[in-house]
Order: C-alpha cells, then sequence, then structure tokens
C-alpha cells in the first residue's frame, strides 16, 4: 500500500506516495524528475547514486524512503546557489574532472560533504573521502586536483568576507 | 533494474514494540538496520521478506559510553563511521576502529551498522550473485537449490564469515546481548557464531542484537589487518585480528589471535595463542605462532583471489599483525 510521506530535499518539501520498497534513488529519478542522481549498479558497489542526508554522503540506491522523512536531503540539483554553480562544480569542469560525468554527481557530494568537514583536506584525505566513487574512465587525478581547487577558492572566498569585517575592527 | 521485492515496513519506536512486532509477524519478518547488506541482498532475491522492521529509531541501540577501566559499551545500532571515529575507541581498542574503518566505502559506513555488521550475511561467489546468476547455475544449497556449487560432494554451505568487526570483537572477547519477548541473554559474542554457512548465527528470528560489551582494555594491545584487492569496496578474503597483553619483564602475558574470513565463522588459533603465553616475543617465536595460527585458515575456491595466495598470505598477515603490537610496545616503552 501507498503511505503518503513528506520528503525535504534542496530546501524544499515534495509529498509523495511511495511504496515501501522503493528506494530514494528510485523516488528521486522517477518520481520526482530529479535525474541528477545516478543510477549505477545498484547494489551499493559503485557510489553514483551517492546524496547526502543531514551532510552526511549515504546512497540512495540503499536507502528506503520512508526511513528518511527527518532528514535533509541534498542532491546534485541542489548544490547551485542563485544561478551559480559550486565552487567544486565550477573547478570539475575548468580541470577537465569529469570525462564521461557519470560519476560526477556522486563525486561531487562526496566533495562537498569532505570539504565542509575538513576545509583544506590533503590528497590523502580526499582519496579517502572519495573512496566510495568509482569513477571508471579513470580520471581520479583530475578529481582529486578540481577538490583540491575547489578546496582554495572557497578559503579564498572566506578570506575575502572576513577581510571587510577586519577592516572594521578599531 | 533490480528493484527490491515487495514488504511492509513498520517503524517501531521503542525495543520492545521491536521484538513484540518481530515476534507476532514471526520469521517473515527481518529487522533492518542500516539495509547495506540487506537490501542489496533482497534486490538478489537472497532474502524475500514480507514485513521489515526498521530498527533506526531505537534510542535503545544507540550510544558508545564506559572508560578502559571498566569496559565499554556501543549500542548495536551506531554507525561504523561513528565507532572508526569514537575517541575511546581509537585510543583503547584499536582493533576495533580499523576494522570498522575497514569496511567497504564511507557512504556504506555511514549508514551500515555495527550490529548488521556483525550479522553480515555469510558471503559466497555462487550465492552473491543475481536471481537470474543463479537461475542460470542452478542454484545452490545455501539459497533455492540443494548442493553446493564450491563443493558438490560436501553436505554442507561453505559460504564465508566476511564481516571485518566479528573477527576483532572475538580478539577482544566482546559480549553482545539480544533481546525478544522471550527474555534477554548476554553471551560471548563466540557463541553467537555456528561454523554453518547456511545458518551462522545463533540468533533467532525474533531477537534483536541490542548491543555489546568491550572488557576494560587496560594492559592490551590490538590491530586488525585486512587482505583484499582493492583499498575499498572488497569484503576481506583474509581478516587478522590480534590482540596481546605483555607483562612488565617483556613476555606475552595473554594473547588472542582470530581470524576472519577463513570459514564461515571467525576462527580461534587457539594452538597459537597458547604457544605465546608466558613466552618473549622472539622473532623465531613469532614465526613460529603466525605458522601455527595459519594453519586454521582453509580457504575454499568461492571468495576472490586465488587459494594459494589467500593461504601464502596468512601466515605473513599474522606475522605483521605480531610484530605491529610487538614493536609499538618496544617503541613507546614499557607501560
Amino acid at each position: 500500500m501507498r503511505e503518503l510521506i513528506t520528503l525535504r530535499i534542496n530546501g524544499e518539501r515534495y509529498e509523495v506516495a511511495v511504496l515501501p520498497h522503493r528506494t530514494l534513488l528510485e523516488v528521486l529519478r522517477e518520481d520526482l524528475g530529479l535525474t541528477g542522481t545516478k543510477h549505477g549498479c545498484e547494489l551499493g558497489e559503485c557510489g553514483a547514486c551517492t546524496v547526502l542526508l543531514d551532510g552526511v554522503p549515504v546512497l540512495s540506491c540503499l536507502t528506503l524512503p520512508l526511513e528518511v522523512q527527518d532528514c535533509e536531503i541534498t542532491t546534485i540539483e541542489g548544490l547551485e546557489e542563485q544561478g551559480r554553480l559550486h565552487p567544486l562544480q565550477e573547478t570539475f569542469a575548468e580541470l577537465g574532472a569529469a570525462q564521461c560525468g557519470y560519476c560526477t554527481p556522486g563525486m561531487l557530494l562526496s566533495a562537498v560533504a569532505l570539504l565542509r568537514q575538513n576545509p583544506h583536506p590533503t590528497r590523502e584525505e580526499i582519496k579517502q573521502a572519495l573512496s566510495g566513487n568509482l569513477c571508471r574512465c579513470t580520471g581520479y587525478t583530475k578529481i582529486y586536483e578540481a577538490v583540491e581547487a575547489a578546496a582554495e577558492r572557497l578559503s579564498a572566498a572566506r578570506q575575502g568576507e572576513r577581510q571587510p569585517n577586519a577592516a572594521l575592527q578599531p | 533494474m533490480l528493484r527490491l521485492p515487495p514488504f511492509r515496513y513498520l517503524a517501531p519506536r521503542t525495543l520492545s514494540e521491536a521484538t513484540r512486532l518481530l515476534a507476532e509477524e514471526g520469521p517473515q519478518a527481518m529487522p533492518v538496520a542500516g539495509g547495506t547488506d540487506l537490501l542489496p541482498n533482497m534486490k538478489r532475491r537472497q532474502f524475500t521478506p514480507a514485513v521489515l522492521v526498521g530498527l533506526r529509531r531505537l534510542r535503545e541501540l544507540k550510544g558508545i559510553s564506559g572508560s578502559p577501566d571498566v569496559g565499554v559499551r556501543i549500542g548495536a545500532g551506531e554507525t561504523l563511521t561513528s565507532i572508526s571515529n569514537h575517541p575511546l575507541i581509537r585510543a583503547h581498542y584499536p582493533a576495533l576502529a580499523l576494522a570498522a574503518a575497514a569496511v567497504s566505502t564511507p557512504q556504506l559506513r555511514n549508514a551500515g551498522t555495527i550490529g548488521g555488521n556483525i550479522l553480515l550475511d555469510t558471503r559466497c561467489n555462487y550465492y552473491n550473485q543475481t536471481e537470474f546468476w543463479r537461475h542460470s547455475i542452478g542454484y545452490c544449497m545455501k539459497r533455492d537449490g540443494s548442493i553446493c556449487l564450491v563443493a558438490p560432494g560436501s553436505p554442507r554451505c561453505w559460504a564465508i564469515s566476511s564481516a571485518d568487526t566479528a573477527p576483532v570483537l572475538v580478539a577482544l572477547q566482546a559480549r553482545v546481548r539480544l533481546v525478544s519477548v522471550r527474555g534477554e541473554r548476554e553471551i560471548p559474542i563466540q557463541e553467537l557464531f555456528y561454523d554453518d554457512g547456511m545458518r551462522p548465527y545463533t540468533r533467532e528470528a525474533d531477537e534483536i542484537l541490542q548491543e555489546i560489551w568491550l572488557p576494560p582494555a587496560l594492559g592490551w594491545r590490538s590491530t586488525y589487518l585486512k587482505l583484499r584487492r582493492r583499498g575499498s569496496f572488497d569484503f576481506p578474503i583474509l581478516g587478522v585480528a590480534v590482540a596481546l597483553r605483555r607483562e612488565p619483564d617483556g613476555r606475552i602475558g595473554d594473547a588472542r589471535i582470530t581470524l576472519g574470513a577463513v570459514a564461515s565463522h571467525p576462527v580461534e588459533a587457539e594452538e597459537a595463542m597458547a604457544r605465546l603465553r608466558g613466552q618473549q616475543p622472539t622473532p623465531t617465536l613469532l614465526q613460529e605462532v603466525a605458522t601455527l595460527a595459519a594453519k586454521r585458515a582453509r580457504p575454499l575456491d568461492n571468495a576472490d583471489l586465488t587459494i594459494t595466495y589467500r593461504k601464502q598470505l596468512t601466515p605473513i598477515y599474522v606475522r605483521r599483525a605480531l610484530d605491529l603490537l610487538v614493536e609499538a610496545e618496544q617503541g613507546s616503552g614499557a607501560e
């Protein structure tokens, strides 16, 4: 029997009637039209369907919507702000970190979670954070470089924000 | 497309409500915590429960508390990420932090729980396949078939215990508490396991694994080494958990060596442990102990890499684990 539930996705509320055995991946893509989340192995072995639950990366192919009604869900569609791409999206595009692009949404969400928790990760920490996302074009080096470049941009932006405030101090 | 088979989903709010639901629904119901093992298995039709009882909301399954001198209680619903990051576990039960951090990938550790890892279904190359694949080969005795495809003459199933945390918890001499409407029982974790790929756990269908108790850690050092093809994703094809307690004069006071992924249950290397007790850990002795421990590993051709390789690596991994602990002690001076 379908159950009417509310999901909070990218800051918006969606009412959906779901069957208990539908996964979050299926509901996102097939019921809500949010096809940015990619459908890969469906068994937890690739990371293409990664989304954030309250900021934490999990696999939407192994998540039941009924269990995440209390969570804030972030998908790739929720990364841009006011029409501006997230710095990670910019650096992925500029540095060629996306080849075929299929793993990219999952990579980006894992990287967003990493940079929120650790704004200056080492190369090893980036590898660890992305170790659940497979890229079969084997473009990992450019992906790591893009995460490093985005970390620098975010840190420069934060300093830029701090500067005017600092100037106000006596 | 690999879709989940239909089921009813129940979301109890307390542990007693959950045990009551499991008892009422009977064996057609299964508990689900993180879902990282059960849901893929359901997609492959290895399990087709009519009812899932969600354990996510149960506060009784949460929390990590205690100290190295009295021991530590871990709620079975804690995620592998929270266990691998917990300061108390990292400092005093490092083997457990290492094993939790070695499970699969960050995404699965963020969802998967320690209770679920302990009760991971046993694995086999002929079993962890889609329904289509298993149908084409005639199924195996663990699900839908009648023979073991690894050892067709064998009366039993040889699916492998593949949980990283299980051998560690055996080496740390943990106890576990199981709760049902019939009551509760606290048992040494060894008593949770059967040497049977088809029925690997003594847990009854109506029981919920509530918590894990680690004994006091004072004086103990521990580590865990994992063999697998890739640095993430893969299940262990060998896990080596070692815990040592040294005497003030440097002799080994007590030693626990447990092997994972070499049988249908975590295997204790009793002979090797006995050989270490009361001895000075000389390189010759450690090599002898590693060889003795490796005799307990009899891999079959139902996991990744070749049997020969897995067999050859066993004494090497045991020796490395022993060396790590002995050197750490000597490096940091007597404690």
